[in-house]
């Protein structure tokens, strides 16, 4: 397959951004797309050019550090797939791609695709755990969990933190990105304890990280690689709802 | 020398109250004078962070991801080991214990195993207590499944990512520290060197990897919990940025690198499809509970699958090993995998492959059934091939997974450089020449909750904190060197990219220090290398600068560090004169094709010493003694 892309350049944080344009030939449909992203920068390489830079590590889409919106999709046309994920066969020959980064206003560029997505860590820091100290937790049979409640809790866990919901959303909020770790909490007995306290933290969090607010779009849900739910943003909103009428806050 | 591991006396299930009874403590306001490294927020590194935080000292993690959630432990599937026997099928402490000596092929240390087998319960109890979904029963009790190399289930999963799950954790535990001010994060950062002062491990050197900015670190201890080196291959199973260069440049720094070439390939993993590939992709083991292996009987038979009658299908693991059939530990299955596509009987385009095969499962439990335990490998597995496993087959090959070898420890996980403790896959302690499935996770948390706490205290407790300050001399030299290895690399520019040379070591390790060796391929290997290195300083290409966020220099700097590495494993393996688990020398085997280890000359770990750059690294071993266990020939049939 030959393929024309349209890649977001951009050398620093400060400095103005474009997009250039690229040949990749001779690609592979059994290829991943970060693959032939591979190939054209080792084109360019070999041309004394500088490559584009790209996050990526694990490549099986369950690091969540790919990030790229491709023809105006974050991680891509594929339903449920990351962009280290998507592969060339869902591509035509003579395919024109357009590549950019995930733009948000809480996610600014670094270089080409790579943007600082360090907000979403410090949304986690402000209250995404539970307080348990290392040691002295009771036997893991204790306590137990109906299987209906630890599967609700596993789906919304097995968020990634790749901010595509960040990227999607016209307000660039960060909603489902909390929603999902705080409905993770809330259907668990260990989690219910700090709900409340852990509830507020994050959004205040999510606010003066300069994330928007939801406005049901539900643009989140749809690029969501792992299929969180926008039902958890619900729950998000009512476990909101409760720890402002059942506790005080401190 | 003879290497001491320093395992306490006394009988071994008591060995080590008696450590913990006799261990020397930091007093909780003292706690905070101590400042510590840890390097690697996966598993191993995300526990000790928060464990060591959390008790008071102050803690500075640093991992080359821009989060600390993204470190390869992420991506691990199948599950976590624990000796709970909750399912009464069996199961204890000391069964654990010695199912993961065999199966490591008695080349661990007995009194370290039998510890990750003492604290494997209290990792499910804290990583329950954290909110870890693992899978449940409908009565809400916690379920299990089998893994290879035992006949109890004693895994703990959370669907297929149990790794995942593990390290949100670690990562929440992590974050919980960061907000009390405990922990302060460096994410992109890259550890180039450790510093050493007065023998002891005091800091670090990190290059910022937006800014290039080359600084230094100073602490009264370093833990290094940077992972695996099956990178060194090319192709692996690893994430992209897996690497040696931290313990590697440890090991320059004067730590002893101990078994390199104890390397394990992953019997289920998606085959290579083309020139472009860039890694391999891992199918769960657990995959093989419900799945059965198969190529056909007669070489070159090109009939699709489905075609191929019953009587026609050779299930070679089932048949040669009938009690563990195909849960048979990885190494026993990679090599019957290589052993049967040598013989012309691999399926698929490049003839290596074998089949996976689920229709029997999907008959016996419907397929319902199969998709609740396994759906996400399934989708993975056909995003990639483009195939649907419920219908058809799925084709997996052997492929680098999981590195035994690494840093020499000491029963404190301390290196012999002071102030040095290495956790996780970084280091060679436990899992002697194989690992068993879900046992690196066990041992990444042990190390990081259970055992750091108590053993860096033995340690701090006998130093005054604050002893060094980033001025000293060592670090001014440590930075001053990082960077003019940085300008070295830049101003050669060649012809060749970091890629092709990374590439071409990988496909000389793959073919020569693979899956089965032999002296004369160990020896090739002895040759090709340092050849492929002096043409690597001659002729890589490097773009851009050092002074910004620059990609081929990151990797420039691991596949550097790889090209001496690759050649310390092929001289590790040409000196252990046997077969034992992931090191199989194709002279020591028996008339079946099985390992032939040699207990007499060659029980002991192989420690070895950098001596310069242009001389060979010196051997060092510690005898391993088995008071515990008889040696037996390991033996699943
Ligand atoms: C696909 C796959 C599936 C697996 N499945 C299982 C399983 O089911 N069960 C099981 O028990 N095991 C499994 N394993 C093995 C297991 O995941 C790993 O052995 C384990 O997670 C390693 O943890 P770690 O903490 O030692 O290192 P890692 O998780 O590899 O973390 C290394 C850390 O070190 C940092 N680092 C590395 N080098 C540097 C440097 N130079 N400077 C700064 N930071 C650095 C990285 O940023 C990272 O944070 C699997 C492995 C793979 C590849
Ligand atoms: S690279 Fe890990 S999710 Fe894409």
């Amino acid at each position: 397959m030959n393929l024309t892309l349209y890649v977001w350049r951009q050398k620093g944080p400060d400095k103005p951004g474009r997009l250039e344009e690229y040949e990749a030939k001779g690609i592979s449909p059994d290829m991943s797309f970060l693959e032939m992203l591979d190939v054209v920068n080792e084109g360019l390489i070999k041309k004394g050019e500088e490559p584009i830079a790209f996050d990526h590590d694990c490549r099986e889409g369950i690091c969540g550090t790919c990030s790229q919106v491709i023809n105006g999709i974050p991680h891509g046309p594929q339903e449920k797939t990351t962009v280290c994920q998507l592969h060339m066969r869902h591509f035509r020959d003579g395919d024109a791609i357009y590549i950019e980064p995930f733009h948000a206003k809480a996610f600014p560029v670094i270089k080409d695709l790579i943007v600082d997505r360090s907000a979403l860590d410090r949304v986690m820091q402000a209250g995404g755990f539970v307080s348990a100290h290392t040691g002295g937790a009771p036997d893991a049979n204790a306590v137990l969990v109906p299987k209906s409640y630890a599967n609700v809790a596993m789906d919304a866990a097995e968020c990634i933190g790749c901010g595509a919901c960040v990227a999607a959303c016209p307000n660039g909020s960060a909603m489902l990105f909390t929603a999902a770790k705080v409905a993770h909490l809330a259907n668990l007995p260990q989690g219910k304890v700090g709900a409340a306290r852990r509830v507020c933290m994050m959004t205040d969090a999510m606010m003066n990280e300069g994330f928007g607010n939801c406005s049901n779009h539900y643009e989140c849900q749809a690029v969501c690689p792992k299929g969180i739910r926008v039902q958890f943003i619900a729950k998000l909103n009512r476990e909101f709802m409760k720890s402002q009428t059942t506790t005080r806050r401190d | 020398m003879i290497l001491d591991g320093k395992c306490p006396s006394g009988p071994l299930s008591e060995k080590w109250d008696k450590y913990r009874r006799e261990m020397k403590l930091v007093n909780p306001s003292n706690k905070r004078k101590f400042r510590i490294i840890v390097v690697g927020t996966g598993l191993a590194g995300a526990s000790a962070a928060a464990s060591l935080g959390e008790l008071g000292y102050n803690v500075d993690a640093f991992c080359y991801q821009d989060s600390a959630r993204r470190a390869h432990s992420i991506a691990a599937q199948g599950g976590i080991n624990a000796a709970k026997n909750y399912p009464n099928d069996g199961d204890s402490i000391f069964r654990l214990f010695y199912d993961t000596i065999k199966g490591g092929d008695f080349r661990s240390r007995e009194a370290n195993v039998y510890r990750l087998a003492a604290v494997s319960n209290n990792i499910i109890d804290q990583c329950v207590a954290q909110g870890v979904p693992f899978a449940r029963d409908y009565a809400g009790y916690l379920d299990n499944r089998s893994f290879g190399g035992a006949q109890v289930s004693r895994t703990f999963y959370a669907r297929g990512q149990t790794g995942q799950q593990l390290l949100l954790g670690a990562y929440s535990a992590l974050s919980r520290q960061v907000k009390n001010g405990s922990v302060k994060l460096h994410c992109r950062s890259e550890m180039l060197d450790i510093v050493i002062v007065d023998g002891e491990a005091k800091g670090i050197t990190v290059r910022d990897m937006v800014t290039g900015k080359i600084s230094s670190y100073a602490a009264d201890a370093v833990c290094l919990c940077t992972g695996g080196y099956a990178n060194v291959f090319y192709l692996s199973t690893n994430a992209m940025g897996s690497n040696v260069t931290a313990t590697y440049r440890a090991y320059k720094k004067g730590a002893f690198f101990a078994n390199p070439c104890y390397t394990q390939i992953h019997p289920t993993c998606i085959p290579v499809s083309g020139e472009h590939q860039s890694k391999l992709t891992l199918m769960s083991e657990s995959l093989r509970n419900d799945g059965r292996v198969w190529v056909p009987k007669s070489s070159g038979d090109k009939r699709l699958p489905h075609e191929i009658p019953e009587n026609e299908r050779d299930y070679y693991l089932e048949r040669k090993y009938p009690s563990f059939g195909n849960l048979a530990p990885r190494d026993i299955s990679s090599r019957a995998a290589k052993e049967v596509c040598d013989e012309g009987r691999g399926i698929g385009s490049s003839g290596r492959g074998v089949y996976l095969d689920f229709a029997e499962a999907i008959g016996r439990i419907g397929e319902g059934k199969v998709r609740e335990r396994y759906g996400n490998l399934f989708e993975m597995y056909e995003k990639i091939t483009g195939e649907n496993a419920y219908r058809q087959p799925m084709r997996i090959y052997p492929a680098p997974h999981y590195t035994m070898g690494g840093l020499w420890v000491d029963y404190e996980l301390q290196s012999n450089i002071p102030g040095l403790f290495v956790l996780g896959e970084a280091n060679f302690s436990d899992h002697g020449a194989n690992r068993l499935g879900a046992s690196a996770l066990m041992q990444g948390l042990a190390d990081g909750y259970f055992v750091i706490p108590y053993t860096i205290s033995n340690y701090l407790a006998q130093t005054k904190p604050g002893k060094v300050e980033t001025c000293s001399p060592e670090f001014v030299k440590s930075m001053v060197e990082c960077e003019a290895s940085i300008k070295r690399l830049l101003c050669i520019e060649g012809k060749k990219t970091v890629n092709e040379f990374h590439r071409e070591l990988g496909t000389i390790m793959w073919e020569n220090v693979g899956m089965a060796r032999s002296r004369e391929s160990l020896t090739k290997a002895l040759k090709l290398i340092p050849e492929l290195r002096a043409e690597f300083w001659k002729s890589v290409k490097i773009t851009g600068s050092e002074a910004e966020l620059n990609q081929e220099l990151e990797k420039a700097g691991r596949v550097a560090d790889f090209l001496e590495f690759g050649e310390l494993m092929a001289r590790d393996a040409l000196q252990r004169n046997e077969s034992c688990g992931g090191h199989f020398r194709v002279e020591y085997q028996t008339a079946e094709g099985e390992a032939t280890r040699d207990d007499k000359n060659f029980c002991y770990a192989a420690a070895w010493e950098y001596k310069g750059p242009d001389n060979e690294p010196e051997m060092h071993t510690e005898p391993l003694v088995f008071e515990n266990v008889h040696l037996a020939v390991r033996s699943y049939k």
